[in-house]
């Protein structure tokens, strides 16, 4: 069977996407020359207070861009779809957009639910009026239902992501898979890496790991930022010297320094991440505790049952999170016993555990850092003084009064920061650290593809480029979310 | 000032000294100092070996007395040998009684000895250091400016084409870690087989295989912009976008000001404006920046200099790190946590001395 080429037999577009692509570098690029340049055909307001379309050369260059813009999207769309109906007959690009079609569904059914109802969504809905946002909110929607359905549902990929195929090892993307047999997927559509595994259901597998991983580590640090930092900020004092001491500390560290000494096999052996485990995931807990019990306090009825239900649940996963085979630390000398197994809910794999914990724990300190800061700044606001003088307990004025008035900045910096652990658990990888080194991580995969980066550069530049959108979506939708946030 | 300055410089101490025994005490916790042993003796040791091996070489001893035969302010183990021998921490087997010095730690100048490099640490450290010195500089230089010239020209006119440009560019480079923007650019510009060399090679637009090299070994004895620029460049890119973005934002808010309005009503020319009433302002908050950036950039060191081979302070620590050579990743932590101590007193210090509404008393 023939090798596939990028385009297939969609090839004849490609010259018009090139020149199109072109032309559109070249306008953008003379309109910001000319933008240098002040001419009195800029946009004019009229005294009625309409606007004046622009005109002369730049007005006329910013139409053409537009156009060309235009032009560019509708070329790319007609690359999908037909790739959608064709296949691999449409080259490599043709058989991966068929291949993604579940998530293209999930990211329609998405988009149009949302912008139908986006007046009644809150801040979640004014993202649909930025179109910074919502691009990036579709490259974070892409990986996310692409990790969800092809990690949990083995959907979208074409092979399995450890299995290897003699013959394929090093191979370029868009060879056909040698020896396949009737029901098999016929290429590998992005090439085989050093171990002559499918690099492209490899990425999809990967992107589980991050899409698992890196929120949740996000939230927890959140949780343990907010817990710690809203009381160093609102009551000061010796307090905030003794935790801010320990934040710079944490912070003073050079982070792979610190990934290379907690992320060890011999760590392990001794069980400190299990200890940090222990003492990093109670804050959630803490957290949720004050929370309801500072609301609710005044009505023991509602407190007590509701209180019992949600820690008792939040309990239960906090166990079942911190111990493994009925044990919470386990090392050769000595074990504390944990949840017994036939409760555990479900069991964290070690390796993936440590890194949880250390992407945490380097987490934690920006956020505590920031939290103050915020908490610094609201509490001398009059809102909070009318809650003192009412009467209300700390505890109250900070997690129903600041903390709702800080939510801005924090969900801004929640997608930041979101991105900025994907990055840290792709350093992990470099490194080869925590994550065993067939694990189809996009850390671990550049890890392995960058000593053959020069002769073989396909199985390295896929995650690489996975990483780069995934990071900059998240980034352009924290962008979109701080200026709609801002507008209010 | 004086006196926040001293106050700083003894927080310094303290958080140094913290630093320092979270990272003894982690490398000497005994799986550590176990595969120690088998790395250094050999890997089919028995446990009672290990154990011997590890007690006649001090590391047994009880964790705060070790730290402080490191720091020098105890004095270090002997160990008597059964055939008569004496070696200690701070001499070899067969010096003289009277040559036999009693302390030997941080302060008085010995970092002790590499066990993966079978050298003393301290002119090992300063040798790499050297080398990333280098690095470090050209990446400064090359960083900086573009950055704070983004920055400058994008906050100068808020909102406007080259504005969001800029601002996309910048959210761009900041999205791109090392290894991402490394991998792609060896790819793009360094293989022989793939990206632009093959191209512009049968062109004849460039001598050799290559547009630039891949790999900078050869750039720690001879460093050219053909073995040089990749790495320098891989680190700037990442770093750039956060500083031009701090730089658009001083620079918007500047250029909102009442006395820029007033230069404008009065006549003043828009690249005056910018260049000498604007500038000056907008670049105070850029510098604490610039000066936060810098422990960051170690980070980008670490991973650049593992991709591009170049065998600095990054690779040092890597090799000290997992080796777990103890003394050597001692002096690494202290020196790197020395940077960044330093440059947030730099850029307190510099942060006062720029913004006149700010005074320590």
């Amino acid at each position: 069977m023939e090798p596939l080429t990028w385009t297939g037999s969609l090839s004849g577009l490609n010259f018009i996407f090139l020149l199109v692509l072109g032309l559109l570098a070249l306008s953008i690029s003379v309109s910001i020359l000319t933008s240098l340049v002040p001419s009195s055909g800029a946009r004019a307001v009229n005294s009625d207070g309409t606007l004046a379309s622009d005109q002369g050369l730049s007005g006329f260059i910013n139409m053409i861009t537009g156009y060309l813009f235009y032009a560019l999207i509708a070329l790319v769309l007609v690359y999908l779809v037909g790739g959608v109906f064709m296949g691999p007959a449409a080259g490599i690009f043709g058989g991966m957009a068929q291949q993604f079609l579940p998530v293209w569904i999930g990211l329609v059914v998405v988009f149009a639910l949302s912008v139908t109802y986006k007046r009644k969504l809150g801040l979640y809905g004014k993202l649909f009026d930025s179109t910074v946002g919502m691009i990036g909110f579709a490259i974070v929607l892409f990986w996310v239902l692409t990790g969800i359905m092809g990690g949990v549902f083995d959907l979208l990929i074409t092979h399995d992501s450890l299995s290897q195929v003699s013959g394929m090892k090093n191979k370029l993307p868009g060879t056909p898979l040698r020896g396949a047999e009737e029901g098999d997927y016929q290429w590998f559509l992005l090439g085989g890496d050093n171990l002559a595994r499918d690099v492209f259901s490899r990425l999809i597998k990967g992107s589980w790991v991050v899409v698992q991983i890196a929120p949740m580590a996000t939230l927890f640090a959140f949780m343990v930022g907010i817990t710690l930092g809203l009381p160093a900020g609102y009551y000061g004092g010796r307090l905030d010297t003794v935790l801010s001491f320990l934040a710079n500390l944490i912070l003073a560290f050079p982070v792979i320094l610190l990934f290379y000494l907690l992320v060890t096999p011999e760590i392990v052996l001794t069980g400190i991440p299990n200890y940090m485990a222990v003492f990093l995931f109670v804050f959630p807990l803490i957290f949720v505790a004050i929370l309801l019990n500072s609301r609710f306090y005044t009505q023991p009825s509602v407190r007590t049952p509701l209180l019992l239900v949600v820690l008792g649940v939040l309990g239960w996963l906090y166990l079942s999170l911190i111990s493994s085979d009925g044990a919470i630390v386990e090392t050769d000398t000595y074990t504390i016993p944990g949840l017994p197994a036939f409760l555990d809910g479900f069991d964290l794999d070690a390796g993936i555990l440590v890194v949880f914990v250390s992407v945490v724990f380097v987490n934690s300190p920006t956020v505590f850092r920031i939290v103050r800061g915020l908490a610094l700044d609201i509490k001398t606001r009059d809102y909070v003084a009318a809650a003192q003088t009412r009467g209300e307990g700390p505890w109250y004025i900070m997690l129903w009064e600041i903390l709702p008035n800080a939510r801005g900045p924090l969900i801004v910096d929640f997608c930041l920061r979101i991105g900025y652990t994907t990055i840290l658990l792709g350093t992990l990888g470099f490194f080869g650290l925590g994550l065993e080194s067939e694990s189809p991580d996009w850390g671990s995969t550049i890890n392995a593809g960058r000593r053959l980066l020069a002769l073989y550069p396909h199985a390295a530049i896929a995650p690489a480029l996975a990483l780069l959108s995934l990071v900059l979506g998240l980034n352009l939708l924290a962008d979109g979310l701080r200026e709609e946030s801002l507008r209010d | 000032m004086g006196l926040f300055i001293l106050r700083r410089l003894g927080v310094m101490l303290l958080t140094a000294l913290c630093l320092t025994f979270i990272v003894f005490w982690l490398t000497n916790l005994y799986p550590n100092l176990e595969k120690l042993a088998k790395t250094q003796g050999n890997f089919r040791m028995s446990d009672e070996a290990v154990s011997s091996y590890l007690g006649d070489r001090g590391y047994l001893q009880p964790m705060p007395v070790k730290f402080g035969q490191w720091l020098g302010v105890l004095p270090g183990w002997v160990t008597e040998q059964e055939d008569g021998g004496t070696f200690g921490r701070c001499f070899e087997a067969g010096t003289p009684e009277e040559d036999r010095p009693n302390r030997c730690g941080v302060i008085q100048g010995d970092w002790g000895f590499s066990t993966v490099f079978k050298d003393d640490v301290g002119p090992t450290v300063a040798t790499r250091l050297a080398l990333t010195g280098k690095l470090m500089l050209c990446v400064l230089l090359l960083m900086v400016p573009s950055a704070l010239i983004v920055g400058v020209l994008a906050g100068m006119r808020e909102g406007s084409k080259l504005d969001r440009s800029l601002s996309t560019f910048s959210i761009a480079t900041t999205a791109t870690p090392e290894y991402v923007s490394g991998v792609i650019f060896i790819a793009v510009l360094a293989s022989s087989k793939f990206g632009l060399s093959p191209l512009l090679a049968e062109w004849g637009w460039i001598d050799g295989k290559t547009l630039f090299l891949g790999s900078a070994t050869s750039a720690m004895a001879d460093a050219t912009f053909w073995n040089f620029f990749l790495p320098v460049l891989t680190i700037s890119l990442y770093g750039m976008g956060y500083i031009a973005r701090m730089t658009r934002a001083s620079m918007a808010e500047v250029m909102t000001a009442q006395y820029i309005r007033t230069a404008r009503l009065k006549g003043v020319k828009f690249g005056d404006i910018v260049l000498k009433h604007a500038l000056r302002n907008a670049l105070i908050a850029p510098f604490t920046v610039i000066m936060l950036q810098i422990p960051w950039l170690l980070n980008g060191v670490v991973i650049v200099e593992t991709l591009f081979n170049y065998k600095g302070f990054g690779w040092l620590l890597v090799q000290a790190a997992s080796n777990n050579d103890i003394e050597l990743l001692l002096a690494v932590s202290v020196v790197s946590v020395v940077v960044v101590l330093v440059t947030q007193l730099i850029s307190d210090i510099g942060y006062v001395y720029l913004n006149p509404r700010i005074r320590i008393s």
